[in-house]
């Protein structure tokens, strides 16, 4: 068969059952393919959204996420994309057109070397030279995609390619020799750390984003309840324990919560699992988790000792690992601890400041009371990030993400949409700045060509609120961060056809969110937020 | 600072030498030299880099190698339980009535005459560092037209094959 139709029935075996891409040239071929089939595909409006959406979709159904665009721009476009996926570990696979075989390297028209582009920040890309070998370049590439510690993975199928007939035939095993990640954790290690805890008066647990890749949260919350030791998360890691476990205590880092912060520095055993602890979790401080013993546990050996000096290092799946803990836990003597952190935790909550705009915290504090228990709060970057993170509640299947990583603005509308579209009976809500909205909105049109219906919460505050910040606090003058020239946010989305309300005081919120949850189609929430209003 | 050398088995696909130069230069670790040929099987090649840094940078690249998809297998090489080697090319200007002293300083280090012209001898030697060093300062004086080193590469001593090796050592 032709070579594209082939590329179909991998992604049919691979279970797609949709794709984000926008078209081109050089990947004609594969389009043809798609049209006859019946995997879905959503038309974005810039390539980059593809691979957000993929992303956001990814991360809501637990599946690999499929983005596919052109060569030249169209794969550039991609970039920022793959390394948002790439730095907060998301199971991506990309296709991209490449110009004809015979002319490649020569300049010609839409090229460029895209698998050179993206080579450090992806986990590993594919420069088709023989069509024969497709089938197994895309077996290979899902699976590089979502084992291990999970990642993007490109396919560059040069258009003559496409059009070649091959034989088909989708191996059932997959046999990479140098790829052979550690699932099981080694018994010895595991015996040690289990050892250190007995002694342990402060022990902590310090959650990140692969305790959420690993679908480990019932086995971690059990752990954490059997041992008795409290857990902390890092921005990554939010969600991955139920906000009412009294066990949760917070999340660390430099927009996190004081008690959690404090929990970490006065821990005599810190376990980091499924964290790799970088920069912004330590507060970028020498003296991070200085009283503690560490114990690291996770998929890639390489973060281990990379950020962090660690006692007892254990290499293996987080899920896996908790229940060999669980099997052989015990509770521990931290009554004493486990009240303090409490305590402390009790005396933090912050009343309500008075303000004459919308209070952004209780903006979200309000929609963790309204939003269903499976609601999904997909945040973008920057202020609205953090008032989301710091405020939202996370229990039951509530779920919470954002760019992490990479930080990349824009990503919340695109990466909300994929969601939406994995899980079209759960709430979902995106919250963006006025900033991070003007990144991606034109994936307006995209959520009214696919009918999906999401909650979008844009706190306007005339400006990149979180570098407005930074620079007072470092210069006392603030410098090409005022977005004056916004347009009428209200006028945009209804030019759209998109429903929306301006908000401007808290009192109105309420009423504001009914409208927006009870309706049956997306929603846009304006709220006019004071450009001094503080991230902490 | 120290010097270390790494083994690293790869497939022998099109681009994985830029894959392996590329991590080292994008993480800032600083590379010697760096040899690189096919092995017993044609699928496999087999890089020699001399790296230089602390043992946390050593084990940074070790892990970092081996997160990458092409690489098959990461050692290091320690002096006293490898044979190390280097093939170096010099180019000395010699004059006629130094040829025969210059002939005698490569005879005693065992190396070879591959090309005479009329102002200028090529040398070619084989060795560890210690004797290649050694001959290039005997030369010096002559004066040295060109020359070229390979950079090193080596191998394991006794019955054991990188094959064999576990891919992550024992934490």
């Amino acid at each position: 068969m032709k070579a594209a139709d082939a590329i179909v029935e991998c992604l049919k075996k691979e279970e797609v059952t949709t794709v984000f891409g926008y078209p081109g040239a050089a990947i004609m071929p594969l389009y043809e393919a798609l049209r006859k089939s019946p995997i879905r595909h959503v038309l974005v409006r810039q390539e980059q959204a593809a691979a957000h959406s993929a992303s956001g979709y990814a991360r809501t159904s637990g599946k690999v996420g499929v983005c596919i665009a052109t060569s030249g721009p169209g794969a550039t476009n991609l970039i920022t994309g793959i390394a948002t996926a790439y730095m907060d570990s998301i199971p991506l696979v990309a296709f991209t057109g490449q110009v004809k075989s015979t002319l490649i390297g020569r300049d010609v028209f839409q090229e460029v070397d895209i698998t050179g582009a993206t080579e450090p920040f992806i986990k590993h890309s594919y420069l088709v030279k023989d069509a024969k070998d497709l089938p197994r370049i895309i077996k290979e590439a899902f699976h590089i995609a979502k084992t291990g510690r999970p990642g993007p993975v490109l396919i560059d199928i040069p258009v003559d390619m496409q059009n070649e007939n091959i034989e088909f035939s989708y191996d059932e095993e997959v046999n990479i020799r140098g790829y052979k990640p550690t699932y099981i954790g080694h018994i010895g290690q595991i015996k040690r750390a289990l050892r250190r805890f007995k002694d342990s008066k402060k022990p902590i647990i310090c959650i990140g984003g692969g305790i959420v890749s690993a679908k480990a949260e019932k086995e971690l919350l059990a752990f954490a309840e059997k041992s008795k030791i409290p857990v902390v998360c890092t921005l990554m890691g939010l969600g991955g324990m139920d906000h009412n476990s009294p066990y949760y205590i917070g999340m660390i880092g430099s927009h996190g919560d004081k008690v959690a912060n404090k929990a970490v520095s006065e821990a005599d055993v810190a376990v980091f699992m499924g964290a790799r602890i970088a920069d912004r979790a330590t507060g970028g401080s020498k003296l991070f988790a200085k009283n503690a013993d560490i114990i690291h546990i996770d998929v890639d050996p390489a973060e281990i000792g990379k950020n962090l000096g660690t006692s007892i290092p254990v290499v293996g799946d987080v899920k896996n690992i908790l229940e060999q803990f669980l099997e052989m836990a015990q509770p521990l003597n931290t009554d004493e601890w486990v009240k303090y952190l409490t305590d402390l935790k009790q005396s933090d909550i912050k009343n309500r400041k008075p303000s004459s705009n919308v209070n952004p915290k209780y903006a979200i504090q309000l929609l963790s009371e309204v939003l269903d228990q499976n609601a999904i709060l997909v945040a973008d970057v920057g202020q609205n990030q953090m008032w989301s993170a710091r405020n939202f509640k996370i229990f039951d299947e509530r779920k919470f993400f954002t760019s992490g990583g990479l930080g990349t603005m824009g990503y919340s509308l695109p990466a909300a949409i994929g969601a939406a579209i994995a899980a079209p009976n759960r709430q979902v809500v995106a919250t963006m700045g006025d900033g991070g909205f003007q990144m991606s909105f034109f994936e307006l049109a995209t959520l009214k060509q696919n009918k999906v219906k999401l909650i979008i919460l844009l706190f306007n505050n005339e400006g990149l609120g979180m570098v407005r910040e930074m620079q007072y606090k470092n210069y006392k003058a603030e410098y090409g961060v005022n977005l004056s020239g916004n347009p009428d946010f209200i006028k945009l989305a209804d030019a759209y056809g998109i429903k929306g309300r301006r908000v401007l005081q808290d009192d109105e919120l309420k009423e504001v969110f009914d409208e927006a949850i009870h309706s049956d189609e997306t929603f846009l929430i304006e709220c006019i937020v004071d450009p001094k209003e503080s991230t902490l | 600072m120290k010097r270390y050398v790494l083994s690293v088995l790869v497939e022998n696909h099109s681009g994985v030498l830029s894959r392996v130069s590329g991590l080292f230069s994008r993480r800032g670790y600083n590379i010697d030299s760096l040899s690189v040929g096919e092995t017993e099987d044609p699928n496999v090649s087999r890089m020699t880099i001399v790296v230089r840094g602390d043992e946390y940078i050593l084990e940074q690249i070790k892990k970092q190698l081996n997160k990458l998809i092409d690489v098959i297998k990461v050692i290091e090489l320690k002096p006293e339980q490898s044979v190390y080697r280097e093939l170096v090319l010099i180019k000395v200007g010699v004059a006629t009535h130094q040829r025969p002293e210059v002939i005698e300083i490569v005879n005693i280090f065992r190396g070879r005459i591959v090309d005479v012209a009329s102002e200028s001898l090529m040398i070619e030697i084989t060795g560890d560092e210690a004797k290649v060093s050694a001959l290039i300062s005997m030369l010096e004086p002559y004066g040295i037209k060109e020359m070229i080193r390979t950079g090193l590469t080596a191998l394991e001593r006794g019955n054991k094959e990188i094959k064999q090796h576990n891919k992550y050592e024992e934490e």
